[in-house]
């Protein structure tokens, strides 16, 4: 076996966040987590993957101060979180960019409301647009770009804050399938020039075993994590070989295979 | 529209009736209906007379304070009402009572506490204009995308910049209708509070002609009056198709 699965408290690299018995019930009596421990090393790229209504994105926007939790703890480098903080940003499903702001204000608007000067954020927004690939497209506003290229705005912008873990929602969901591979080679690219904690929730398997360091596999209802994957995949070599690269299809089949009966 | 391969332009339709007026004024049935030429001479002759200047200054600056206060505080409170459950609780029934209510009745009252000068005026624009700029604000906030806000909160937004950066922005299209729908009804009610309160402005000017039965007057200066209203209603239908190009994207 090629891939190894291992429990959570002998993993190696320290815990940028740690997930600590968090439950969620949603007014109305919906439980979307129960008791959830889970961490998540520093400087590295964590898959949460599940069936839909496995509670992956609550997790995800309690770890971003979005939601509170009814119970338990969660801790960003150690301090508990009470709301959102400037240590992690935030990627969104639908994009979330301000239709009536160019471009380069949508990427600049983390550190506008920071208070930072427009010389140095407009500075630090040009930087972000040309390493998401955007460059030339700074004064276009959100409607004339396609959903590929909003979301790689979405993800400048999380990337000028200069946060220490970004947290993805789905975010090449909305975006279509040829868009969505060329996104996932950038966005590995990115990864290791930013050496910074990527929390990346999908419901896509191919997605999660591509760009993960490690996979936690949420199953439904009762919401938990039944294991740990960390695909042993060689990142040194070309993108587009990855996806016929043996472990890499090894661990989608075993990852399917553990999931497809909780779908039928 | 074209007719005989000519393009006609969007107002062609009015001329035909300024003839149709202008030829019945002509037959002389009632003294009520004078021709249209006569009454355009007549409105040349007492736009530049100073009663009339004076009427028309007082009614814009009544139409501009009162209307100008309804933006500033229903954009405010209808924001407000669509963020918060409990404002909106509060003042939605008196803001919904108040939209259909027949305020012209309420002037009289009015002008027993504030007497018969502008202040009543302003203050009859001002509730003619609010409840639906309120009421707008109020739907373009509820329709926000969630994660919008979800944005704003998680990038670190305080209210304030909550308020003036994302909430503002993107009911604006609906605030825009709403200051719109306000700017009519704001002139209904400029007007409305000056032909009760009839001692100031157009008021009095109306009550002079029709006492008088000076008919051909009375028209031109109604015609100044829609003129006017028209434009309002037009400059700020142009200035809410400017930002109908975000509306669907939101």
């Amino acid at each position: 076996m090629s891939t190894h699965t291992e429990s959570i408290s002998e993993s190696t690299a320290p815990a940028a966040v740690a997930v600590e018995n968090v439950s969620k019930i949603y007014p109305g009596g919906v439980e979307a987590l129960s008791n959830m421990t889970l961490q998540f090393p520093k400087g590295e790229l964590t898959s949460v993957l599940g069936p839909s209504g496995c509670g992956k994105t609550t997790l995800l926007k309690i770890i971003a101060g979005l939601l509170p939790a009814n119970s338990g703890t969660v801790k960003v480098n150690g301090q508990p979180v009470t709301g959102p903080g400037p240590e992690r940003a935030f990627v969104f499903q639908d994009f979330a960019l301000m239709p009536w702001a160019t471009v380069i204000r949508n990427v600049a608007f983390g550190l506008e409301l920071r208070g930072v000067a427009k010389s140095e954020r407009t500075a630090i927004a040009d930087k972000q647009i040309e390493n998401v690939g955007l460059k030339g497209f700074e004064n276009h506003y959100p409607h004339q770009l396609s959903g590929g290229m909003r979301q790689r705005v979405g993800l400048a912008r999380a990337l000028a804050v200069d946060a220490e873990i970004l947290l993805m929602d789905e975010p090449f969901s909305a975006v279509d399938e040829q868009t969505r591979r060329k996104f996932q080679e950038d966005l590995l690219g990115v990864v290791q020039v930013e050496k910074k904690t990527f929390i990346f929730v999908t419901h896509s398997i191919e997605e999660a075993v591509y760009l993960s360091d490690s996979i936690a596999l949420l199953l439904p209802r009762p919401s938990r994590v039944s294991e740990i994957i960390k695909p042993d995949i060689r990142r040194d070599i070309d993108p587009d070989a990855i996806r016929r690269d043996p472990v890499y299809l090894d661990t989608v089949e075993r990852i399917w295979q553990g999931l497809r009966r909780y779908i039928e | 529209m074209k007719i005989f391969g000519v393009k006609l332009p969007m107002m062609a339709s009015l001329v035909i009736w300024a003839i149709v007026w202008e030829l019945i004024g002509r037959l002389d049935l009632s003294i009520l209906l004078p021709p249209l030429s006569h009454i355009l001479i007549r409105m040349v002759e007492i736009i530049p007379t100073a009663t009339f200047l004076k009427a028309f200054w007082i009614t814009a600056k009544c139409f501009l304070i009162g209307s100008t206060i309804a933006v500033v505080a229903g954009i405010p409170i209808g924001v407000l009402m669509g963020r918060s459950i409990i404002a909106d609780r509060m003042l939605l029934p008196w803001v919904n009572m108040f939209l259909s209510a027949p305020l012209t009745a309420l002037v009289p009252v009015l002008m027993t506490l504030f007497g018969f000068g502008e202040q009543t005026i302003i203050l009859t624009t001002l509730l003619f204009a609010i409840w639906i700029i309120v009421l707008d604000a109020r739907a373009g906030v509820k329709g926000i995308s969630q994660s919008l806000v979800e944005m704003a909160h998680s990038y670190g937004a305080n209210g304030w910049q909550a308020f003036t950066k994302i909430y503002v922005w993107a009911a604006m299209p609906e605030i825009l209708a709403g200051i719109r729908l306000g700017f009519i009804r704001a002139i209904k009610g400029v007007i409305i509070g000056q032909l009760l309160v009839s001692i100031v402005g157009f008021g009095r000017l109306f009550e002079l002609y029709s006492s008088n039965f000076l008919m051909e007057h009375m028209w031109a200066l109604l015609l100044v009056l829609f003129f006017f209203a028209f434009l309002i209603a037009e400059g700020m239908g142009r200035i809410e198709r400017k930002f109908s190009y975000y509306a669907a994207s939101r």
